[in-house]
C-alpha cells in the first residue's frame, strides 16, 4: 500500500483569504463535490488548495498537467519487470484508493480526451474503471477531485469540454486588492510595508496593460519574488527589473514603460 | 548726406574711401556697420571686410547686396572665422554670374542666423556647398552649357534655411533638398512651393529627417505609459512645433484627445521620451485630481495664479504616488532668478517671475530664495496638502490670496518678464475653466472640422497613409498613398450558390483532397524506446522474444503527436477595369470566372477551417486607393459574404503596393503559425497618375519584401498571359501564371491545397 503520509501537508501554508472561499470550500468538501478553481497565473490557486488540504487534514496529490500527458499517466500503466509485467497505479488511482484530494493543476494543458477519464470519479458513481487491468475502483470516502485552470490564455484548442466543466463547482480567483496584496507580501517575506506598497503599485501598472501588449499582468507570485530579493539585500530597482519586468515581456516598448514605472515608484 | 560725412571719424572716412561706393543708402548706415565690425573683427579682418564689400558693391546688382553684406558679414565672421568674409563674397559673386542674383540678398540675410545655428567653420562651408549644389542642379540650361534660367526654388530655400536647420541636421537638410530637386526639378511652381515649405510632402520629408524624439515613433510606448501608470487612456494627437513661431504651443487635452508636440529634443539631460512622459504625467494628474471652476469673474492674473497653484497641487499629488517623477519635473522646471525681482523698479512686470518662483519652491525643497511672500504661500500650500483632502477650489482661494498680497504697481506694465518662467511640460489648463457666458477667447475652431465630415460617404473612415517606394531615389516617399477602406456593397447571394452548384462535380473532387488537409489531431508514433504508453502488441512480442532467449526489441512504447494546422490567409483581388474583359477562349468575363474561383476557394478554406479573409482593391490615383472588405477573418462563409462577392465590379486601376501593405497590415495582427497572402490579378501594377510603370512594379516588389520581413508569405496568381515580363520581378518565384483563364475556378483551390499541404 502506498505511504499515505508522504502526501499530507505538514506545516500550515500561509494563505490570506480574500472572501469566504475557505468556508465555501469546506462545504463543498463536506458533500465531496468536485471543485474547480479559475484565475490568472500566480494569484494563489495552488496555495489555496494546499491550505485547504492542511486545514481538512487530508493528503494532497498534485498533478501538473501537460500536453503530452495521457490517460495512463493519470490512471496507471503496466510496466515490465523480471517476472513479466507489473501494474503501477497512476496518481489519480492512488488518490482514489487512499482517500486524498487529487489536484490537477492547469488541467486545460492536458488534451481533452485525457481529461475524460476523470468523469466517472466526478459524478454520483465515484468509481474509476481500470479497463486495462480489468478492475473497478470504488473511490475512498475522503477522496475529492480538484482542478485548476487559467482562463486568461484560453483559446479554442485549450478549453474544457462542457461535459467536463459541468461536473464541478467553481471558485473564481483574481489578484487581491492593493491593501490586501501588500499585506500578503509583508507577511510572506517580512518586507517593510512601504516598499510592499510600491511593489503592488508596479504590479497594478502592469495589470493595466493586460490586453494592451501584455497577455497577463504581474502576478502576486512575481511580486513575492521581488520582495524576497529586496529582503535579501538586492537593490529595489534591480530586483523589480529582474523579478517583475524581464520575465513577463520581450516587447521593448512595454519593457521601457514598466522600467519607467519602477523608476517613478522608487525615487 | 554731407552732415553724415562731417561726423565721420577719420578712420571710418578712410574705409569709406576704400569702399569706393556711391550708394546713399549705404552711406547712411556705414558708420553703424563699421562700429560693429570694429568690435567684432581683427585689424586684418576689417581690411578684408572692406575689400570684399567693395567687390560686392561693384557687382552691378544694386545697393541691397552690399547693404546686407555690411550688416551681416561681421557677425558671421565672428562666429565661424574671418575667412567667411571671403566665402560670403565669393558665393555671392558665383550666384551673380550664374543668373541667380535674386538669391544673393536672402543668402546674405540668413547667413548670420545660419552661422549662429551651425557654429562651426566646416559646417558653414558644407552648408554653402549644399546650396551651391542645389543651385547648379536647379538652374535651367539651354543646349546644355549656358546657365540661363535662375533656380526657381533657391531664394525660397535660402529664406527657409534657418528654420530648416533649427530642426534638421545638416545631413537632413541635404536630404530634404535632394528630395525637392529630384521630384520638382521640371516643375518651377511646385519647386517653389516645396522650397517655401508649403507643400505637404515638403513638410512630410522634413518630419522624416528631423532630429529628436518623434511622437509617432513612440505612440505605443506612451500609450502603454498612460495606461500602466495612470489607468487612463486617450488619443495622443501630435501638433507641429516647427511652424508656430509667434506663440509657442503648449500641450493640452480636450474631449477628443491629448495633444502633444510632434517632437521633443533632449533637454537638461532628460531624454525626449521622458519629456513626453512628464507632460503626460502632468496631464494625467490633472485628469485625475482637478475639478473645473467657474471663472467668468477672474482677471487674467488671477487665472494665471490659480493655474500655477493647481499645477503644483496635481504635481504634488503625482509625486506622492510616484516619487520618481519629482526628479523628472525638477530637471524640466526652470530655475527662476530671484534677483530679477528688482527689475520691477525699472517698470518691468515681474508677476510671472513671482509665480514661477513659487512653483519652483513648491516643487524643489532645496530652492534657495528669500522672498517672504513666496515663503509664506509655499507654507500655506504645504499646510493645505498635509490635511490630505485638497480640492481645486481650496487651492484657488489660496491662489487668489497670493495675487491680492503680492500685486504690484508694475504688474500691468506692457514689459513682461519672461525669462525662466515657462514650464513647457505643463499643459495650458483649458480644461480647468468653465465660462458661463459665451466667451470670444474660446477655442471654437476645434469643432469646425466636424461639420465637414458628412460630405464624403465612401470616405467614412479616415484614410490610412502608406509610403511608396521610389526605385529612382532608393527611398520611400512618405505617406504617399491614401487607402480608403469600406465594406463591399451587397448583391444577391443566390448567384454565388448557383455558381457553386455549377461546379458540383469539382467540389466533390476537391472535398476528397481537402479531407487530407484537415488537421489529424492525434498521430500515433509507434516503436519508441520511451513513450507515453505501452504498445501492448509490441511489448508482448518483445516479452516472448525475451523469454525464448533471443534479444527483445526495446522499442515497446508508443507516443502521440498532435498534428495542428495554423494558417491565416488573405486573398487580395484586383478589381481593376481590365477584369471586365472577356477571357480569351471563353464567353465569360474574367470577373465572372474570378467570382467562381473565389467562391470555390472560400468554400474550400471553410472546409479546412483556416482563418481566411478576402479583400478587393482598385485605385484612382495615389489619393484614392480603395480597399473593400469582402470577408473578414472571423466571418463564416455564408450569405453575407456571398452577397458581397456577387456584387463585385470592375473599375479603375491597379496600385498594388499600397493594397498589399494594407492587406499585410491586417494579416500581421492575426495569430497563426503561417500567414499567406494570395494576390489574384490580371495585369501589371499601374495607375493613371504614374507614367513610369516600373515605379509601381518596384513599389509592389518592395511591399512584398516588407511582408516577407513580417513573416507573411505572398503568392501571386496572375491571369495575364504576358505576365512573365514583370511578375517575377515582383514576386520572385512565388507566382503562377494561369494562361487558360477558363480553368481558374478549378485551379485556384488546387493551388491553395498544394501551397498549404
Amino acid at each position: 500500500m502506498t505511504n499515505k503520509n508522504q502526501y499530507t501537508v505538514g506545516k500550515e501554508p500561509f494563505y490570506q483569504a480574500q472572501g469566504d472561499e475557505v468556508k465555501l470550500y469546506e462545504a463543498a468538501y463536506a458533500a465531496r463535490l468536485p471543485v474547480m478553481v479559475k484565475g490568472p497565473t500566480g494569484c494563489g490557486k495552488s496555495r489555496f488548495i494546499e491550505y485547504m488540504a492542511w486545514k481538512l487534514n487530508k493528503p494532497l496529490i498534485t498533478v501538473a498537467c501537460n500536453e503530452d500527458m495521457t490517460a495512463s499517466d493519470l490512471v496507471g500503466r503496466y510496466l515490465l519487470d523480471a517476472n513479466g509485467t507489473r501494474w503501477l497505479d497512476g496518481p489519480l488511482t492512488t488518490a482514489a484508493r487512499i482517500g486524498a484530494i487529487c489536484y490537477l493543476d492547469e488541467v486545460v494543458e492536458a488534451r481533452q480526451d485525457t481529461t475524460v477519464v476523470i468523469h466517472p470519479l466526478t459524478d454520483h458513481r465515484r468509481t474509476l474503471p481500470l479497463d486495462k487491468k480489468g478492475e473497478l475502483i470504488e473511490a475512498h470516502p475522503d477522496f475529492q477531485l480538484v482542478i485548476s485552470y487559467n482562463p486568461g490564455y484560453q483559446n479554442l484548442m485549450k478549453d474544457l469540454k462542457q461535459s467536463t466543466k459541468q461536473r464541478f463547482t467553481a471558485f473564481e480567483f483574481d489578484y487581491p486588492d492593493a491593501a490586501l496584496e501588500s499585506a500578503i507580501l509583508a507577511k510572506e517575506t517580512g518586507l517593510d510595508a512601504a516598499v510592499c506598497d510600491k511593489l503592488v503599485q508596479i504590479g497594478q501598472a502592469a495589470r493595466n496593460l493586460k490586453g494592451h501588449g501584455l497577455d497577463e499582468g504581474i502576478s502576486t507570485r512575481l511580486l513575492v519574488y521581488a520582495a524576497t530579493l529586496i529582503r535579501n539585500g538586492v537593490d529595489a530597482k534591480a530586483a523589480c527589473r529582474m523579478a517583475l519586468v524581464r520575465p513577463i515581456t520581450d516587447d521593448a516598448d512595454i519593457r521601457d514603460t514598466l522600467d519607467h514605472a519602477i523608476d517613478a515608484s522608487f525615487a | 548726406m554731407t552732415d553724415v560725412v562731417a561726423e565721420r571719424t577719420e578712420e571710418a572716412a578712410r574705409y569709406w574711401e576704400q569702399l569706393g561706393c556711391r550708394f546713399s543708402q549705404v552711406n547712411a548706415v556705414f558708420d553703424e556697420c563699421i562700429k560693429e565690425a570694429q568690435a567684432l573683427l581683427s585689424k586684418a579682418g576689417l581690411a578684408a571686410y572692406i575689400e570684399n564689400a567693395r567687390i560686392i558693391g561693384k557687382m552691378g546688382r544694386g545697393a541691397e547686396p552690399l547693404l546686407v553684406y555690411l550688416e551681416e558679414a561681421p557677425s558671421v565672421a565672428s562666429i565661424v572665422g574671418e575667412h567667411a568674409l571671403i566665402t560670403l563674397r565669393e558665393f555671392s559673386e558665383y550666384m551673380s554670374t550664374h543668373t541667380n542674383f535674386k538669391a544673393i540678398v536672402p543668402f546674405l540675410q540668413t547667413s548670420g542666423a545660419i552661422a549662429r545655428r551651425l557654429h562651426d567653420d566646416k559646417m558653414f562651408r558644407r552648408y554653402i556647398e549644399i546650396v551651391r549644389d542645389m543651385m547648379d542642379r536647379t538652374s535651367g540650361s539651354i543646349h546644355g552649357h549656358h546657365t540661363t534660367f535662375a533656380s526657381p526654388g533657391l531664394p525660397d530655400l535660402l529664406k527657409q534655411s534657418p528654420k530648416l536647420l533649427s530642426v534638421l541636421s545638416l545631413q537632413g537638410f541635404q536630404n530634404w533638398i535632394e528630395y525637392g530637386i529630384k521630384y520638382y526639378n521640371n516643375h518651377p511652381e511646385r519647386q517653389e512651393e516645396y522650397f517655401r515649405l508649403e507643400s505637404a510632402d515638403a513638410i512630410a520629408v522634413m518630419q522624416r529627417e528631423r532630429h529628436g524624439t518623434l511622437l509617432v515613433d513612440n505612440e505605443r510606448k506612451l500609450d502603454a505609459y498612460i495606461r500602466a501608470l495612470w489607468n487612463d487612456s486617450d488619443y495622443l494627437i501630435p501638433y507641429s512645433v516647427a511652424f508656430a513661431s509667434l506663440r509657442k504651443a503648449m500641450p493640452y487635452y480636450t474631449d477628443d484627445g491629448i495633444r502633444l508636440p510632434d517632437v521633443y529634443d533632449d533637454l537638461n539631460g532628460v531624454s525626449g521620451i521622458d519629456r513626453y512622459r512628464a507632460a503626460l504625467a502632468h496631464m494625467a494628474a490633472h485628469r485625475r485630481w482637478s475639478q473645473q471652476m467657474i471663472v467668468d469673474n477672474w482677471s487674467p492674473f488671477q487665472r494665471a495664479s490659480v493655474e500655477v497653484f493647481e499645477d503644483s497641487r496635481v504635481e504634488y499629488l503625482a509625486c506622492q504616488k510616484y516619487p520618481g517623477l519629482r526628479k523628472l519635473f525638477l530637471a524640466l522646471h526652470p530655475v527662476p532668478r530671484e534677483e530679477d525681482l528688482q527689475l520691477e523698479e525699472q517698470g518691468i512686470s515681474v508677476f510671472r517671475l513671482r509665480l514661477a518662483m513659487l512653483s519652483r519652491a513648491i516643487l524643489d525643497p532645496d530652492y534657495a530664495y528669500q522672498n517672504e511672500h513666496v515663503r509664506e504661500f509655499v507654507r500655506r500650500f504645504h499646510e493645505l496638502m498635509a490635511t490630505g483632502a485638497s480640492t481645486s477650489a481650496a487651492m484657488a482661494s489660496i491662489a487668489l490670496a497670493f495675487i491680492a498680497r503680492t500685486r504690484g504697481q508694475r504688474d500691468l506694465s506692457a514689459q513682461m518678464y519672461f525669462d525662466n518662467t515657462e514650464v513647457d511640460y505643463r499643459d495650458d489648463n483649458r480644461h480647468l475653466w468653465i465660462y458661463i457666458e459665451e466667451s470670444d477667447e474660446d477655442e471654437m475652431f476645434e469643432h469646425l472640422d466636424k461639420r465637414q465630415s458628412t460630405e464624403a460617404e465612401l470616405h467614412a473612415l479616415p484614410p490610412r497613409h502608406y509610403d511608396e517606394w521610389d526605385y529612382n531615389a532608393q527611398n520611400y516617399r512618405p505617406d504617399w498613398v491614401s487607402v480608403y477602406e469600406a465594406l463591399h456593397p451587397r448583391g444577391n447571394p443566390a448567384m454565388i450558390d448557383a455558381l457553386l452548384t455549377k461546379h458540383a462535380k469539382l467540389t466533390k473532387r476537391l472535398k476528397a483532397m481537402l479531407e487530407l488537409l484537415k488537421p489529424q489531431d492525434k498521430v500515433r508514433i509507434r516503436y519508441q524506446e520511451e513513450g507515453s504508453e505501452l504498445d501492448l502488441d509490441v511489448a508482448i512480442r518483445s516479452l516472448i522474444d525475451y523469454k525464448s532467449g533471443s534479444s527483445p526489441d526495446p522499442r515497446i512504447n508508443m507516443s502521440h503527436r498532435t498534428d495542428g494546422r495554423s494558417f491565416a490567409i488573405t486573398l487580395l483581388l484586383d478589381l481593376s477595369q481590365s477584369l471586365g474583359e472577356k477571357a480569351a477562349g471563353s464567353n465569360q468575363t474574367i470577373l465572372e470566372l474570378s467570382q467562381e474561383a473565389v467562391s470555390l476557394l472560400a468554400w474550400s478554406v471553410q472546409q479546412v477551417g483556416d482563418s481566411f479573409a478576402i479583400g478587393g482593391f482598385h485605385s484612382n490615383t495615389r489619393h484614392d486607393v480603395r480597399y473593400y472588405h469582402l470577408k473578414g477573418f472571423k466571418e463564416p462563409w455564408g450569405d453575407e459574404v456571398k452577397s458581397r462577392l456577387a456584387a463585385m465590379q470592375a473599375g479603375y486601376s491597379t496600385r498594388m503596393g499600397a493594397a498589399v501593405r494594407h492587406a499585410g497590415h491586417y494579416l500581421k495582427t492575426q495569430q497563426a503559425d503561417k500567414k499567406l497572402l494570395l494576390i489574384l490579378t490580371d495585369g501589371q501594377p499601374s495607375d493613371v497618375d504614374t507614367k513610369d510603370d516600373n515605379l509601381l512594379i518596384a513599389d509592389a516588389r518592395q511591399a512584398v519584401k516588407e511582408l516577407d520581413q513580417d513573416g507573411i508569405y505572398s503568392y501571386c496568381i496572375n491571369l495575364d498571359p504576358k505576365a512573365d515580363e514583370y511578375v517575377a520581378d515582383i514576386f520572385g518565384k512565388q507566382y503562377t501564371v494561369i494562361d487558360n483563364v477558363a480553368r481558374l475556378p478549378e485551379q485556384l483551390p488546387q493551388l491553395f491545397i498544394s501551397l498549404t499541404k
